[in-house]
């Protein structure tokens, strides 16, 4: 991952300097070249905010309402831009408030870096106020985690943190530091870390697999490409293209791959998963070769691994080695960074069309839009459906905005019917499924990438499980519009107890407060639309406005999202209804 | 696919904390560890673990892939029993009365190849080194005499193979 870098005058690398631990802390943040970061104050934390107070004119701390929005703007920002995001917190309750944060940063591959403070190392141990023992507590959902006691350590130490936050497959570091050591003294030196002998972040391409895989590619009659995020994180979205283009390879995306390659594109053929579209998940039983790149097989991509492409030969092109054979058995793992066996494939990759293959898609596409789709699209009952929103907001944005989604119905609408132009612009929790996620993962987009429109799409469910982070917009006047799709229920969860719990809808009613009320409390324009006529022009209001916008739209309560593959059950026994 | 046991040896960097994190992914996956052992190894500041687990070889080749995958693990591997050189060492403390009142006791002792560690007026300390099952054995058969403390240590193990982690280490310094 590239990390820009500030000009070397403000580091100061030749001569020693004798600096507080704290203040240490800030100028390793600098010679990273942060200068945004989210964070909430507190009593073991303070000297490194007394550090930020000095340093405002270089280091923009944003104070989010709680620190789990400080860690998933942070997520949010590092999504958005492919840095590091940074976010800091107090001991104590402010460090556990991160964990949920961390834990999606892990299972997601986000690299963010979260300092929080400790306790004095001489009331380690001693159940002091505030103490928690957040390094074990951390330890199962970060990539490496560790405690400083001594000021001395604070350079090497951060340093270390982003050069493994952000190296081979990204993930969270959280640096816990008493606050004797941001009191004390540092001679100040700072090294970017290049290597550790240890940990090996990019594992070298072996040429003979490369050659193996080519082959099995070149002689395939069916064969069929899954993407994820890799392509992303690995910024191999123009390698990507170049092989799927050059194989006429039908390449369908996971729920985090989205956007790595343009919605429109002919190789296109949608999404993977439990509700993913129609076409990609029958075929995985159909192809002979499945080429899997830069994701993880995991279970809502794959559904029943017994039944899962056993037909297909399977290669796997994947930078973390213990991902091969985790879930599904692959003949050919292709190790290393994707843009470079990406790269490196290409050469000996025949070209070719397979339109037949194609044509089989096309006609499982028909399928699904003419059982799926269109309803959705165009419904004949009077409440407005999520996916006619999307529909409707995508003829505004013409696919050029980010959208960060929620949890739950709005996020799998969001990401079936969202139309993207250009990489890092789907951006939602996949693999922790964390509701609360949107809204401040949305400021952390926004301020990471200003001249891109930022639409958060949140069920009312998902709102309201962060819905203090309106707060945060006021201060930072953050351009975020908000999408609210409300049907008063927690929709997926309902979904799921009516196919699956014959309706019995327990604790899955919302009663909801007045949306618009709140959004205009906190300074942020709102407005409200249930009527179908309505909708466009409420739509377009919102992405007109040069500030935030908050759009509540109510839909209809009971709808369901399909296409869906049961749990348990294979990917080619997806339900159309 | 059936279960064995296997020995895994861990070569780390010394650091606080990896303990936990290396015991978190045995938990994570519900896998009990019949053994653990962390001690120096023949290189300076690398620490060597030893775990027995008994588990299948798909479970062990995913475990060692996580374990790999921490920061400060500098290599792991696994093997089977017939792979490695491999022994517990046992503490039984006796009532000395029982050395001059039981002569078995004595035979028991001399057969089973363990040594005494210290004798006092009140008890004597027997050591025991060697498979798990030489040491049950000798549990059992000192039990009905009567075991004021028992102890037994995790699998230490050295492997057939080469492991070459001088040689691996020369190449990432």
């Amino acid at each position: 991952m590239e990390v820009t870098t500030k000009p070397d005058h403000q580091v100061n690398q030749e001569k020693k300097v004798k600096i507080s631990g704290a203040e240490a802390v800030v100028k390793c943040l600098l010679a990273e070249g942060v200068d945004l970061i989210y964070g909430y104050p507190g009593g073991a934390i303070m000297p490194v905010y007394d550090e930020f107070y000095k340093y405002q004119d270089q280091l923009h701390h944003v104070l989010t309402r709680h620190e789990q929005g400080a860690i998933h703007a942070a997520q949010g920002f590092a999504r958005a831009t492919g840095k590091v995001g940074v976010a800091i917190a107090t001991s104590g309750p402010g460090a556990t408030n991160l964990i949920t944060g961390i834990a999606d940063a892990q299972i997601d591959s986000t690299p963010v870096v979260c300092i929080t403070g400790q306790v004095a190392s001489h009331l380690l141990g001693s159940d002091a106020f505030q103490e928690t023992d957040i390094v074990s507590i951390s330890t199962a959902v970060t990539k490496w985690n560790y405690q400083v006691t001594k000021a001395s350590e604070i350079p090497e130490v951060l340093a270390k943190a982003f050069y493994i936050a952000k190296s081979g497959r990204p993930g969270p570091v959280l640096i816990d530091i008493t606050k004797d050591a941001q009191f004390g003294e540092v001679d100040f030196e700072y090294k970017k870390c290049e290597s550790i002998r240890s940990y090996n972040p990019v594992p070298k391409i072996d040429a003979a697999r490369l050659q193996e895989a080519a082959q099995v590619i070149n002689e395939a009659k069916k064969p069929f490409v899954i993407w994820g995020q890799g392509i992303i994180l690995g910024r191999a979205e123009q390698e990507f293209k170049d092989f799927i283009e050059k194989a006429g390879i039908p390449s369908a995306s996971t729920l985090l791959g989205l956007s790595a390659l343009e919605t429109d594109h002919p190789l296109h053929v949608g999404m993977l998963g439990m509700h993913g579209n129609y076409a990609p998940n029958v075929l995985t039983n159909a192809c002979d070769v499945l080429i899997a790149v830069g994701m993880r097989f995991d279970d809502r991509v794959t559904g029943s691994l017994d039944t899962y492409a056993k037909q297909a030969k399977i290669i796997h092109f994947e930078i973390d080695p213990a991902e091969v054979d985790k879930n599904v058995k692959t003949d050919i793992a292709v190790l290393g960074n994707v843009k470079e066996s990406l790269k490196d494939i290409l050469p000996l990759i025949k070209k070719n069309k397979h339109e037949d293959w194609h044509q089989e898609f096309k006609d499982l596409y028909k399928i699904e839009y003419d059982e799926v789709i269109q309803h959705q699209f165009h419904p004949e009952g009077k409440g407005l459906t999520m996916s006619e929103v999307l529909n409707e907001l995508n003829t505004i944005t013409k696919g050029d905005a980010v959208i960060v989604s929620d949890v739950g119905q709005h996020q799998m609408i969001a990401s079936r019917y969202g139309k993207f132009n250009q990489t890092k612009s789907k951006i939602t929790s996949g693999g922790l499924g964390t509701m609360g996620f949107a809204l401040p993962a949305a400021i952390g987009a926004k301020m990471g990438n200003p001249s891109r429109e930022v639409v958060a799409i949140i069920g009312d469910g998902s709102f309201q499980m962060n819905i203090q982070e309106l707060g945060t917009i006021l201060q930072t006047k953050a351009a975020v519009k908000i999408l609210v799709l409300n049907n008063e229920f927690l929709g997926m969860v309902r979904q799921w107890q009516e196919l699956f719990f014959d309706r019995r809808y327990a604790s899955t009613v919302m009663i909801n407060p007045d949306f618009v009320k709140i959004a205009e409390g906190y300074g942020i324009k709102a407005n409200r639309v249930s009527e179908r006529e309505n909708l466009a022009n409420a739509l377009a209001e919102m992405m007109a406005s040069d500030e935030s916008y908050f759009l509540e739209v109510k839909v209809e309560q009971e709808g369901n999202v399909f296409p869906m593959i049961p749990t348990g059950s294979s990917v080619s026994e997806i339900r159309l209804k | 696919m059936e279960k064995e046991t296997y020995t895994i040896s861990i070569y780390t960097e010394n650091n606080l904390g990896l303990l936990n994190r290396i015991s978190t992914i045995f938990q994570k996956r519900h896998i009990n560890i019949e053994s653990l052992t962390v001690s120096n190894s023949e290189i300076e500041h690398v620490s060597r673990f030893i775990i027995v687990v008994e588990i299948t070889e798909e479970q062990v080749k995913k475990i060692i892939g996580q374990i790999e995958k921490q920061i400060e693990v500098i290599k792991a591997y696994y093997h089977t029993n017939s792979e490695s050189i491999y022994l517990q060492s046992a503490l039984f403390k006796v009532k000395s009365s029982l050395l001059f009142d039981e002569r078995q006791i004595q035979n028991i002792i001399k057969n089973s190849n363990s040594n005494i560690v210290t004798v006092s007026r009140e008890f004597f300390v027997i050591e025991k080194s060697g498979r798990k099952e030489e040491i049950e054995n000798l549990y059992n058969e000192l039990l009905p005499y009567g075991i004021m403390q028992f102890v037994r240590s995790g699998r230490i193990s050295v492997t057939k193979s080469e492991m070459k982690i001088s040689e691996l280490l020369k190449i990432l310094n």
